[in-house]
């Protein structure tokens, strides 16, 4: 695990140092995203995404804690489903995949000035605690999970 | 989402009606379900945060014996009388019967400091008091000793509408509040608006949110089991965006309480209010 870890810093590491020599907004891991039509079309990982683990990081609270503002039909077994924004049934009627990628990813892409947190963008934040300084709410993979989540309601 | 806020404040209202059978509601109770903002105030009306809490929670506030902030007024009244420091002095040899000379103050801070060139608020005026008249240290933000003169003084100006001022030397510093709470921040990325602005009324998992305003402080929460200060309580909705808070007494918090004392203007003070 620790490994994995040491790993990982490192090539966060590796990515700032590498970005910050292409652009001002390169420490933002959104900036190698190619944004198309308002949607980003293509996986984050590559890897399908796990409709399990998608469901765990919506529920969570210190992941996607969606249901803080959401409302999820399916997770009804969890309490309090929150009211700020609308319910997620049926949401891949409306979007396609890639739209729901961009939101999820950086949300005001989508919706000019969104309470919604931006889950996959690093850059552009103040006063951003050290702990999550650099770093983005959910994985790349927790990204792509969620999405998979949000097709099955 | 006004709509649901407007819905949500409907069901409240009726809820109060149908316990209007069992007391005449009072003018200030009146007041702190809606009151008409100024001209040129964000809000389109006032509501105190009282209105949004649950009827058990609202019942531990309406009862002085029930509302354990109280605990901490008689604390503070104690320490009104008590002389300390090289002068030997309390509160009361200067002000006297706080019901009487404290009856406005409650509502009226952050006040401009003719000294410090700037704004205070109410725990800084008790400290420059005991340091500069009482020649005793200041207490520490957040001691019970604090908190307790903090209640006891506000709640003497209990039902006083709020009444800051905001103009003249003021108005930079009211300004800089301003900005402050509608500046985003934190890894969540959200300004104080997004919440208390743009989505009073609505639940945010199993919290209803309020305004935001800051009449009710020092406030009980049961979450905490004891009273906080106003800065406590933007400390912890800073922490919870993921964001680096601004230190409890610092100018930034004491002009982000200016303002928003400002949008909380006209509502009575109901300190020490009880929060979950
Ligand atoms: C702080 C509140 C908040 C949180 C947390 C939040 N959202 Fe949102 N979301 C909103 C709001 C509000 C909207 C509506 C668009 C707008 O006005 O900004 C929205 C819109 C959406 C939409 C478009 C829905 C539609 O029908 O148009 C999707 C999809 C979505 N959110 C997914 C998520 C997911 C998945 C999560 C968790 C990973 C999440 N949101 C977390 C507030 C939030
Ligand atoms: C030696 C006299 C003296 C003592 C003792 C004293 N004060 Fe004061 N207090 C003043 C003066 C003078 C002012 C006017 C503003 C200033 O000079 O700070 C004042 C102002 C205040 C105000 C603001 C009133 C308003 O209407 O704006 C408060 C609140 C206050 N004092 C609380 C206290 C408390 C609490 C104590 C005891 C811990 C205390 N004071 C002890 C002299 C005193
Ligand atoms: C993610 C949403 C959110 C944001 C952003 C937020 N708060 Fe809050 N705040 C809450 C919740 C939830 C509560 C408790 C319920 C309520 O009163 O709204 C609360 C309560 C408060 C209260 C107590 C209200 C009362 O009646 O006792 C104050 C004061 C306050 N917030 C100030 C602020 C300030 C200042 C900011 C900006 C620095 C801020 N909040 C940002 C969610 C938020």
């Amino acid at each position: 695990m620790r490994e994995v870890f040491r790993l990982a810093k490192s090539l966060v590491v590796a990515g700032l140092c590498a970005g910050a020599a292409f652009s001002a907004h390169a420490d933002d891991k959104m900036a190698s995203l190619k944004i198309v039509d308002g949607g980003i079309p293509a996986s984050l990982t590559g890897v399908a995404g796990d409709v399990d683990k998608g469901r765990k990081a919506v529920v969570n609270r210190k992941q996607g804690n969606c249901l803080a503002c959401h409302a999820v039909s399916s997770l009804d077994n969890q309490p309090f489903h929150g009211e700020v924004g609308p319910s997620l049934d049926g949401v891949s009627e409306r979007y396609s995949d890639a739209q729901l990628r961009l939101i999820l990813v950086d949300s005001k892409k989508v919706f000019e000035g969104s309470i919604m947190p931006s889950f996959y963008r690093t850059g552009g934040y103040q006063r951003v605690a050290k702990k999550f300084d650099g770093k983005t709410i959910l994985s790349a993979q927790q990204v792509e999970d969620v999405i998979a989540f949000l097709k099955a309601q | 989402m006004t709509i649901k806020a407007k819905t949500a404040i409907a069901l409240i209202g009726a809820g109060m009606l149908a316990l209007g059978t069992m007391g005449l509601a009072s003018a200030a109770d009146e007041e702190r379900k809606s009151i008409a903002p100024p001209d040129g105030h964000p809000l389109d009306e006032i509501i105190s945060g009282y209105e949004f809490r649950s009827p058990e929670t609202q019942a531990l506030q309406d009862d002085d014996f029930e509302n354990p902030a109280y605990l901490w007024v008689e604390k503070g009244q104690e320490l009104w009388d008590t002389p300390e420091g090289k002068a030997n002095k309390s509160c009361s040899s200067c002000h006297e019967d706080a019901a009487e000379t404290m009856k406005t103050a409650g509502a009226e801070f952050p006040k401009y400091n003719e000294k410090l060139k700037k704004p205070v608020n109410m725990e800084q005026q008790i400290n420059m008091c005991r340091t500069e008249h009482m020649e005793a240290k200041a207490w520490k933000w957040e001691s019970e000793e604090l908190l307790a003169m903090t209640a006891f003084v506000r709640n003497q100006s209990r039902g006083v509408p709020m009444n800051v001022k905001t103009d003249g030397l003021m108005k930079p510093f009211f300004d800089k509040g301003k900005e402050l709470y509608y500046t985003r921040v934190g890894q969540l990325d959200m300004a104080c608006s997004n919440c208390h602005e743009d989505n009073y009324g609505n639940h945010i998992r199993s919290d209803m949110l309020s305004q935001g305003h800051t009449n009710g402080f020092p406030t009980f929460r049961l979450k905490w089991q004891k009273v906080g200060s106003t800065h406590r309580r933007f400390k912890g909705c800073m922490k919870n965006i993921r964001a680096t808070p601004y230190k409890v007494g610092s100018d930034e918090f004491v002009n982000l309480e200016l303002y928003i004392a400002y949008r909380g203007q006209g509502l009575p003070v109901e300190a020490p209010a009880v929060r979950n």
